[in-house]
């Protein structure tokens, strides 16, 4: 693997991440994370449905007018997910049903449509398709980390094995309930870019005003 | 009568789309920097709303749902597994054509909404709407006013936080956490206090 093909599949791991950084596919990071195996299965979804449309979306870039392409990608991406959803419906039924509407929400998942938009159409499909594939990565990342802590803080379990025997089972944790209602997701994912920005100070964003030091020593 | 107004306050704050299903985030954190255009952006998504809701169910109850071609002479067909493509294709149609009128018949409305509206074909919020009346199989006019509802707690929403961070800007918050992270734990805080409306019992 050439440097090029490694950063494009690596850098949305940590440095240029859709969901801490580029603000993109939020709503399902956070609404599907109270069990870590909803967590994967939604991460294994996700990544295959923007790698494969990454790839068709690029193949046909050359022949799609510019002023109908977004309804292209959206039927491109739509037939994706009737497939991966149709296939969760018939292989994985307890946990498609726990997802609810989430998976179908894949099709307006910002990450898909945002990386077809700004990769796909400008670059061959072979390229493309490891873009999607990175992404995929680095959103199966976050939705893993705050899954297990989520899942193992919510009920000391992880994928259904008790880890932290909890006090109604007759163990010592106390499980903390909040981590299974929605608001924990919103810390959780607050706090890991917080984390993620104190060792890659690069990604910190400028204050729009900032409190002199001048003004402060003054108080003082 | 009555259950559809409970409905609607159910869908405003008990089921709010934003804090407690947590759909339509991407631009609920990104376009919620001043309360104008948080406010721009939520009555587009009331209005879309409002439509895009009813349309699909129709579109589920005569075309989609399993039986619903019996008035065609083929009772046996389910079409629902081509739900998520017709919805999407609804709605991508439906926000093209009220953008096209308001042009012509509402150019203040129009100007206002501005880039807004095509941004709202992919908001989830929109199609989360829509996957939800379809998930729990509401009527035509439970779906108007869940449509109505659903978009207004957004539009709540957004503006709510808009109007949060418009004060954050002159706080001292650590570098790190400057900007999205703030607005993260912002926005859980919000939703922990939406929280206290899922006692009702309406």
């Amino acid at each position: 693997m050439d440097a090029d093909t490694k950063k494009v599949v690596f850098d949305p791991l940590v440095d240029n991440n859709p969901i801490t950084l580029q603000i993109l596919g939020i709503c399902s990071a956070l609404a599907v994370t109270t069990t870590l195996a909803a967590s994967l299965l939604m991460a294994v979804a996700l990544t295959t449905v923007v790698a494969c449309s990454n790839a068709s979306i690029s193949l046909i870039r050359n022949h799609v007018p510019s002023s109908i392409r977004i309804i292209v990608q959206m039927t491109i991406i739509a037939s994706l997910v009737i497939v991966v959803d149709q296939l969760l419906k018939a292989f994985a039924y307890d946990v498609a049903k726990s997802l609810s509407v989430f998976v179908g929400l894949i099709i307006t998942n910002c990450i898909v449509l945002g990386r077809a938009e700004a990769f796909a159409m400008k670059n061959p499909p072979m390229i493309s398709m490891l873009d999607g594939l990175g992404n995929g990565l680095g959103y199966s990342l976050v939705l893993i980390i705050v899954g297990t802590v989520r899942e193992l803080f919510g009920s000391g379990t992880l994928l259904g094995y008790t880890i932290l025997p909890s006090v109604n089972d007759g163990g010592w944790y106390y499980t903390n309930g909040m981590m299974l209602l929605p608001p924990s997701a919103f810390f959780i994912i607050g706090l890991m870019i917080w984390a993620i920005r104190s060792w890659k100070t690069a990604q910190v964003e400028k204050a729009e005003f900032r409190i002199s030091d001048a003004h402060s020593s003054e108080v003082l | 009568m009555e259950a559809l107004l409970s409905l609607f306050v159910k869908s405003i704050f008990i089921e709010n789309l934003a804090l407690s299903f947590f759909l339509g985030m991407c631009t609920f954190l990104a376009v919620s920097k001043n309360i104008g255009t948080a406010m721009g952006l939520g009555t587009a998504v009331i209005f879309v709303q409002a439509i895009t809701v009813p349309a699909n169910n129709l579109l589920y109850q005569y075309l989609l749902s399993d039986g619903a071609l019996a008035w065609m002479g083929m009772p046996d067909v389910d079409l629902s597994f081509l739900g998520l493509i017709c919805y999407i294709g609804v709605i991508a149609a439906l926000v093209q054509i009220l953008e096209m009128l308001l042009d012509k018949y509402f150019p203040a409305l129009y100007n206002a909404l501005g880039v807004f509206l095509p941004l709202i074909t992919v908001n989830c919020a929109i199609l989360g709407g829509s996957l939800f009346m379809v998930e729990r199989d509401y009527g035509f006019s439970e779906s108007v006013v869940y449509g109505v509802g659903s978009g207004a707690g957004w539009a709540l929403a957004i503006t709510a936080l808009a109007g949060i961070r418009e004060k954050l800007k002159y706080s001292d918050v650590p570098a790190g956490l400057q900007g999205l992270g703030i607005t993260f734990i912002t926005a859980g805080l919000m939703s922990l206090g939406f929280m206290a409306f899922s006692g009702i019992q309406l």
